[in-house]
């Protein structure tokens, strides 16, 4: 049961065949696996692509046996959308994680260029969230919830004709990146003799566009045959309906028409029962190790090729991911370092024509300062001038007086009143004196409280000049 | 074949995704439990089939390493562990070889079946660990081989272009064998394990069991485990890898009662009670190698083969190889992510 190419390869490494005399007990190593692997639970994860209402959801509730979801999806979405829900199945002591992703609005909008570019991000975009738990430097990978889609379901409208230019669009974008099992919606529309025919149009034109879809795996006797067979039923003509109806003696799925019933089961009627026997029970383990192996690797290798890591180095030498990470690593710290250089220079700049736009300012407001100064001198000197004039009218004044005073103290020599009068007189003096300095100290305080508002905004403007420059 | 009731309602937990092109669409979250809703049997259950055919088509490898000084009886015990020859015994070193000088390494690889079950067993031999005058840093070689070996996988895994199945060199298990001298381990002993406990899966054995009488035996035993508790030494089952209450039973049942198993190998068979029995011939009697009565040798095969294989070789894959890429990939900064190359790089700048 063993094959026979494990032999071929275990011996090329020069291992010699070793004969047992007993039973050692290492056949149980297939168990321990898969003890494990049911402890762990398995993921599946299903992608439907077909226009709104073509019975997606309702196939997929058939063939789950379980009503998933009840909303009814409008023909009026702007742009295609993916939904996806994740349940947990379990039967006897197998848990499945099962995610179901649907489009959204698919083929319902009237320019449909973009309608299958969200569909490839998604797919890519669960591919690239893989790659980056892998690229991690703390990774659990065993523990990780595998969202990657393992098989899309690709529902053909049964017109009967030919493939639909946006099938064909969208199924050749997805081949290379998704294993594609395409399936005709409400096959019972579809008379027998029109199916056959419909069936090898439709095979036809995949080959002869060139779109891979996937094949059952034809490697393991047992299933080979099987398999082999289920591939010449591609595509599946499928009816779907959770409605049950009685039929003989038994329940079972059906739809109802005035003309008859359509029993989903019957493999006469349509092509679930294969369907429902291909996607799980035989081929569910190859479909997610085909998404891991090729479509995964395929998208990997692509993504690391992109950011420029090789195997090879120029002289087609082995170059390790880690060499080339090294050398890319260095390239980029000198175009850090660069730019950090050049923006300490900027900086630098910056900051010396600030000073030079300071010093400017301080400068302007010295100069400012001194003619100012110079101002309050002149101003200072003009005043000092108009003092001594006064003074010495004073003085003239005074000299006068006291002349007009001698004159009348001679006219009333007689009486000396006079006397007492010039005393009088004289007292009277220092009123006026006292006059005369109240005007002089007024005067200099009306020229000191210039001076000083002067000086201080002089002082603010220096401080706040100081301040800036800091 | 199905559980629950059927007539539990379902909570679907949605998530919409947004449909700008270049955006990364959430990934479903909240899984909702439906075991109760299935209303017929579906067959996700055959994926166990399709997952044993798939194994028992790849195969399997396991890679085995046996360390202790010469003499203890490791050829003998792996011979008896695979039943046939695996390991060819130096019958009583010639005085014309040589002691080897320092520790060498000798991965000799076999392919056997059984029940249609291909493995690639591959014995580590290290002749000369402990039989020098100065056993110093005797362990280095033994660790280098081992890190080469992970070394080797890293490199395969980083490829661009990978292989389909990497080809598994890594050492799953180790085998220590202890002398039974009956007191305590030595010092050479404590010194190995502690060094590496934590790079591959050691299962220490008390070779040559049938020096010591039953009370010397648990003695020894407990002797040792306190030893190991002592010194810190995490051997094989780990607790800290225990994974649920079941596991973490069993395996307390095993650290603390049975290991250090002590074993006696031999690779002839006598007659005993009319039967034919692997067992060794003494003037006092017949040593059963495979009779729980007189020493250990069916529970460590049954541990290691029967019941733990695919667990040594997960948690070799799960933990040790990834703690020794998770270091290697620390020290040299880090592969980068895909997208936020500058970000990893300026942390690991500062």
């Amino acid at each position: 049961m063993a094959s026979s190419e494990v032999a071929r390869q275990l011996q090329n490494d020069n291992c010699r065949p070793l004969s047992l005399s007993g039973h050692v007990g290492f056949d149980s190593l297939p168990d321990q696996l898969v003890n494990k692997s049911i402890n762990q639970g398995f993921c599946f994860n299903i992608l439907c692509i077909g226009e709104t209402g073509i019975g997606k959801s309702t196939l997929i509730d058939t063939l789950f046996n379980t009503s998933f979801d009840d909303r009814v999806s409008t023909h009026f979405q702007p742009n295609v959308r993916l939904r996806a829900q994740t349940y947990e199945l379990q039967e006897s002591n197998v848990r499945l994680k099962l995610t179901i992703v649907n489009t959204v609005g698919f083929g319902d909008q009237i320019n449909k260029e973009d309608s299958y570019q969200p569909i490839v991000d998604y797919i890519d975009a669960q591919f690239e969230a893989y790659l980056q738990e892998e690229l991690k430097i703390k990774r659990s990978l065993y523990n990780y919830h595998d969202t990657r889609i393992h098989v899309c379901l690709y529902f053909i409208s049964p017109t009967g004709h030919s493939l639909k230019t946006l099938d064909l669009l969208t199924m050749k974008n997805l081949d290379s990146k998704v294993n594609i099992i395409p399936v005709i919606a409400k096959a019972d529309t579809i008379s027998k003799t029109e199916l056959q025919k419909f069936k090898i149009k439709l095979m036809s034109e995949l080959v002869s566009n060139g779109v891979q879809i996937y094949q059952f795996p034809t490697d393991d006797e047992t299933i080979s045959k099987i398999n082999a067979t289920m591939n010449g039923h591609l595509p599946f003509a499928v009816v779907g309906s959770m409605e049950e109806m009685k039929v003989g003696n038994k329940m079972v799925k059906a739809r109802q028409y005035p003309w008859g019933i359509v029993q989903v089961e019957n493999e006469n009627h349509c092509d679930f029962v294969k369907l429902r026997e291909m996607l799980i029970c035989t081929n569910m383990e190859d479909l997610r190790e085909q998404t891991h192996a090729r479509h995964y690797e395929l998208y990997r290798r692509c993504k690391l090729e992109e950011m420029g890591f090789r195997d090879t180095g120029p002289e087609n030498k082995p170059v390790s991911l880690q060499e080339t990470y090294e050398a890319k690593r260095h390239e980029f710290f000198g175009e850090l370092q660069r730019k950090e250089e050049e923006m300490r220079q900027m900086f630098v700049q910056r900051v010396k024509e600030k000073e030079a736009i300071l010093k400017e300012a301080e400068r302007e407001l010295q100069a400012k300062f001194e003619h100012l100064k110079r101002l309050h001198q002149e101003e200072r000197m003009k005043l000092e001038e108009k003092r001594k004039l006064l003074e010495d009218d004073m003085i003239a004044f005074n000299k006068r007086k006291a002349a007009t005073e001698l004159l009348q103290a001679q006219a009333f020599a007689s009486t000396p009143s006079v006397s007492l009068k010039k005393d009088k007189d004289r007292k009277k003096d220092p009123g006026f004196r006292l006059e005369l300095l109240c005007f002089d100290v007024r005067d200099h305080e009306i020229v000191s409280v210039q001076e000083q508002s002067e000086r201080e905004k002089l002082e603010r403007d220096r401080i706040s000049h100081r301040e800036f420059q800091k | 074949m199905f559980k629950g009731s059927a007539d539990n309602k379902i909570e679907a937990a949605m998530s919409e995704l947004v449909p700008e092109p270049r955006q990364k669409p959430a990934v479903p979250m909240k899984p909702v439990g439906i075991n109760s809703n299935l209303l017929g049997y579906i067959g996700i259950d055959t994926i166990i089939e399709q997952m044993r055919k798939k194994t028992m088509k790849t195969g399997f490898d396991f890679n085995i390493m046996v360390v202790g000084q010469s003499g203890l009886g490791k050829s003998t015990l792996v011979n008896t562990l695979f039943k046939s020859q695996v390991s060819r015994k130096s019958s009583g070193w010639n005085r014309e070889e040589k002691i080897p000088k320092t520790v060498e390494i000798k991965a000799i690889g076999h392919v056997i079946e059984e029940g249609g079950v291909k493995m690639k067993l591959t014995v580590i031999d290290t002749p000369g660990f402990g039989d020098q005058i100065n056993n110093e840093n005797c362990w280095e070689p033994i660790e280098k081989y081992i890190n080469e070996q992970y070394e080797k996988f890293l490199k395969e895994e980083v490829n661009i272009a990978r292989k389909k199945r990497i080809p598994d060199t890594r050492v799953h298990c180790c085998l220590y064998f202890i002398s039974p001298t009956g007191h305590s381990l030595r010092p050479l002993d404590l010194e190995f394990m502690k060094h590496l406990s934590k790079v591959v899966n050691i299962i220490p054995v008390i070779a040559k069991a049938d020096t010591m009488t039953l009370e010397e035996k648990t003695e020894f035993k407990q002797r040792v485990r306190k030893e190991l508790e002592v010194n810190g030494i995490e051997f094989y089952p780990q607790k800290e890898f225990d994974e649920d209450l079941e596991d973490k039973t069993e395996n307390d049942k095993i650290r603390q009662e049975s290991m250090p198993f002590a074993v006696v190998g031999s690779d002839k068979e006598y007659q005993v009670n009319g039967k034919r029995i692997l067992g060794r011939k003494t003037p006092w009697g017949v040593i059963e190698v495979e009779n729980l009565n007189h020493c250990e040798f069916a529970l460590l095969r049954d541990f290691v083969i029967r019941t733990h294989l695919q667990d040594l070789k997960e948690v070799t894959h799960n933990i040790h190889y990834e703690t020794y890429r998770a270091k290697r990939l620390n020290d040299n900064g880090g592969l980068p992510p895909v997208t936020t190359e500058t970000e990893e790089n300026h942390e690991s700048n500062l």
